[in-house]
């Protein structure tokens, strides 16, 4: 417990403190013994170790080209994605935030300021951090990730630079990314290899999406209804061209993805 | 059906709401319900096929599943040394964690926490475990109102009725009777559905993206659950697809999360099999939405005081139980439920618990005790599309055999006499061994089939087997055995 609480009234903090300790205590010693009582069939010298757990399944074969397939996934997902060259990524984003009708767009610290140059966009910063009132009232979120999975169209971000705290990228109703060829790896055992469990994690798939009603699935409830993903295409010339307003996306898009916010 | 009904929670222990009658006379009245049936086989039959699309695009799948089990065969051998690893993670990394022995201290511990926050109102993603635990009625004791924001656990909540599936819990549901639920109750929670809500299921999910939008926005406390919680860096992660998750995990100040003491792992690489084997078995995804992960409490980012509650709840029984003990490998994917005959007729209310379907069957008795459930090892055809569906292979129908046995057990414990189907089985026993009495009875048989028969089919048995004949269709007996035949057909030539 913190105790930079100090605008919130706390009941009872210290009688509830020491009841809460002795119950605990309590507790534990209950829930524990009753675990060991209930294992007695399990030899006192076996260690986990001693029980083996197969991991056949982590020789797969990569594919060739993740980056494709990365984007062929995360199109599936309904999630639009737009591949560019380096040098073309301002003017993508800048055509992305036009198309979505976007006005004002959080921009988290460590955001690629070249990404920026192009966009007529107010450009708001997370410092001092906004309220969540304020956060709803912008219409975007620009970030980077720490890592992308192509097998599965999945991006993960983990509050590092460029991608702020969690709550940038699930207020506001439209969520731009911009991947790297060389975050995306093919797989989810590789992709958790790759990050720090110690940071808070959001693997996101595609936009918010429900299926409770008669299993229609309908993007959007809660999070961004949007996801926007440009995709940098290395080593290659930059295509001339590269859409200013008619950018076209590599995989289809599904009917209903454009024009899906109100 | 249970619809409407209130329910109360506490009539076993708190462990599982086992609140309507036995699965027979459930299952019966369900069968009638024809708007139920539709609704559950359309259900059940998409996500069985999207299910073998995404199962069928991974070439190791079956490995996976070995690993799966295997993980948890190991966690639930060593529980003890796990649960120990994960409280000293967590604490290190800024969280407090409780230990619940059953529904009611785990009730205890969350109320007190919330009250010690001032804060009257709660959140929640949608949880298993807080739903066994009746937790939303105990808050509602403790004067603290919970607010469910998973769409369809708002629907079960507004329309104050039952979940009847794990992941979808509202799936005995349509549109039209959600449209209803929305249109008259909304606004005794909060906001009002909109004057001319339809029932396209856009409209509805608007309509509730605006009633919960105001509730998210200003939640000071957020109660989850977890779907697996790593030992080794005390990581928590909840699986979802609409957002609320992550809504309610990042925007309250406080955040509780109630946990099966199962749902440890070892370390936080296992997440990757389980990240695989989750999605696709229950949705039918590549992946859900979004995961969120989170490691005790971050500074600046998402809540700042967290709390984990272990709950047994039962959980060691089913641990004793070296036949049962796989039963805690359940990931609650649901995928069971999909393929089962019997949940795709009956729906999840006939069961009467929290948990449906298959692993409902034997994880219910199991928490409760079988005495207290002693029909829903019985709800099940033993087909095995559940062990084949599972993606941790729990071998569902070993499972419900060796329930039926308790059953069996304890019911003979209790006679003072034996049964009618003891005794016909002490007399089957004697028959059998004899040829002369063999013989005799079946041709005894023959003559008795003919008087009974209709149809080419005996439907109801005289005397003691009528219960027994009263659900099933009986072929007659030969009207020659087949040692008459033989004689007949073999011998003499």
């Amino acid at each position: 417990m913190t105790d930079e609480r100090t605008d919130r009234p706390r009941p009872g903090t210290s009688p509830a403190e020491d009841d809460r300790h002795d119950r605990t205590d309590t507790g534990r010693a209950a829930v524990l013994g009753r675990i060991r009582a209930a294992l007695g069939d399990v030899p006192a010298d076996e260690t986990p170790a001693d029980v083996p757990v197969p991991r056949a399944y982590l020789r797969t074969t990569p594919p060739d080209d993740i980056v494709t397939l990365f984007a062929e996934r995360v199109g599936d997902y309904r999630a639009t994605v737009v591949r560019c060259a380096p040098e073309e990524v301002a003017r993508t984003v800048a055509a992305l935030l036009e198309r979505r009708g976007v006005r004002r767009v959080v921009v988290p610290d460590g955001f690629p300021p070249e990404f920026l140059t192009r966009t007529d966009a107010d450009l708001v910063r997370d410092a001092p951090p906004l309220t969540v009132r304020q956060l709803d009232a912008v219409d975007s979120t620009l970030t980077t990730v720490a890592v992308a999975i192509a097998e599965t169209g999945t991006v993960v971000l983990d509050a590092g630079p460029g991608q702020g705290r969690r709550a940038l990228t699930l207020v506001p109703d439209h969520h731009l990314c911009v991947v790297h060829p060389e975050q995306i790896v093919p797989d989810v055992p590789e992709a958790l290899a790759r990050l720090d469990p110690r940071r808070p994690l959001t693997l996101v798939s595609g936009p918010s999406a429900t299926s409770d009603i008669e299993l229609r699935r309908v993007e959007g409830v809660h999070g961004p209804r949007i996801l926007d993903i440009v995709l940098v295409t290395s080593g290659t010339p930059a295509r001339p061209e590269t859409p200013e307003t008619s950018e076209t996306p590599e995989t289809p898009e599904t009917p209903d993805t454009p024009g899906a916010r109100t | 059906m249970s619809r409407g009904s209130g329910g109360g929670l506490d009539a076993n222990d708190g462990r599982v709401w086992l609140g309507t009658p036995a699965f027979p006379e459930a299952a019966r009245t369900a069968l009638a319900d024809t708007q139920l049936r539709h609704n559950l086989r359309h259900a059940t039959t998409t996500i069985r096929a999207k299910r073998l699309d995404a199962t069928g695009e991974v070439p190791h799948w079956e490995e996976l599943r070995e690993a799966g089990a295997a993980i948890k065969r190991r966690t639930a051998r060593h529980l003890d040394h796990y649960l120990e690893q994960l409280e000293r993670s967590v604490t290190e990394a800024g969280g407090t964690v409780h230990w619940a022995g059953d529904a009611a201290e785990a009730n205890r511990i969350v109320a007190r926490l919330v009250t010690a926050t001032g804060a009257r109102e709660v959140v929640k993603v949608k949880s298993m475990a807080t739903q066994e635990i009746g937790l939303n009625e105990a808050l509602g004791a403790a004067g603290i109102t919970a607010y469910e924001t998973d769409l369809a656990e708002l629907i079960v909540q507004l329309g104050e009725d039952r979940p009847s599936h794990i992941l979808v819990p509202a799936i005995h549901r349509n549109r039209a009777e959600i449209r209803d639920v929305f249109a008259a109750r909304m606004g005794d929670w909060g906001r009002a559905a909109p004057q001319d809500l339809d029932d396209d299921p856009k409209a509805l999910a608007e309509a509730a993206r605006l009633h919960l939008r105001e509730k998210f926005l200003t939640a000071e406390v957020a109660i989850s659950g977890a779907n697996f919680a790593a030992a080794d860096t005390g990581t928590v992660a909840v699986v979802e697809s609409e957002g609320n998750g992550r809504m309610c995990l990042t925007l309250p100040r406080t955040l509780i999360t109630v946990m099966g003491i199962e749902k440890v792992v070892p370390r936080f690489a296992d997440l990757e099999v389980f990240l695989q084997l989750l999605p696709r078995s229950s949705t039918g995804e590549r992946m859900n939405p979004y995961t969120s992960l989170w490691t005790g409490v971050t500074p600046g980012d998402g809540p700042q005081d967290f709390h984990l509650v272990l709950l047994d709840n039962g959980r060691t029984d089913v641990l004793k139980d070296t036949v049962g003990r796989q039963t805690l490998a359940c990931i609650r994917c649901s995928a069971c439920l999909n393929v089962c005959p019997v949940y795709e007729r009956t729906g999840g209310h006939a069961y009467g618990s929290v948990y449906p379907g298959p692993i409902g069957a034997v994880l219910t008795p199991q928490l409760v005790g079988v005495d207290k459930a002693p029909s829903l090892p019985f709800a099940s055809t033993l087909c095995g599309a559940c062990y084949d569906a599972c993606p941790v292979k729990i071998d569902i129908p070993e499972v419900l055999v060796h329930l039926r046995a308790r059953v069996v057990e304890a019911d003979r414990d209790r006679r003072a006499l034996p049964t009618p189907e003891a005794l016909a089985m002490a007399a089957a026993s004697a028959v059998l061994d004899s040829p002369t009495l063999l013989g005799i009875a079946q041709r005894a048989a023959a003559a008795g089939g003919r008087l009974t028969t209709r149809g080419g089919r005996i439907r109801r048995l005289p005397g003691p087997l009528r219960r027994w004949s009263a659900t099933r269709d009986t072929p007659p007996p030969a009207r020659e055995t087949f040692r008459t035949w033989w004689r007949e057909n073999r011998e003499r030539r």
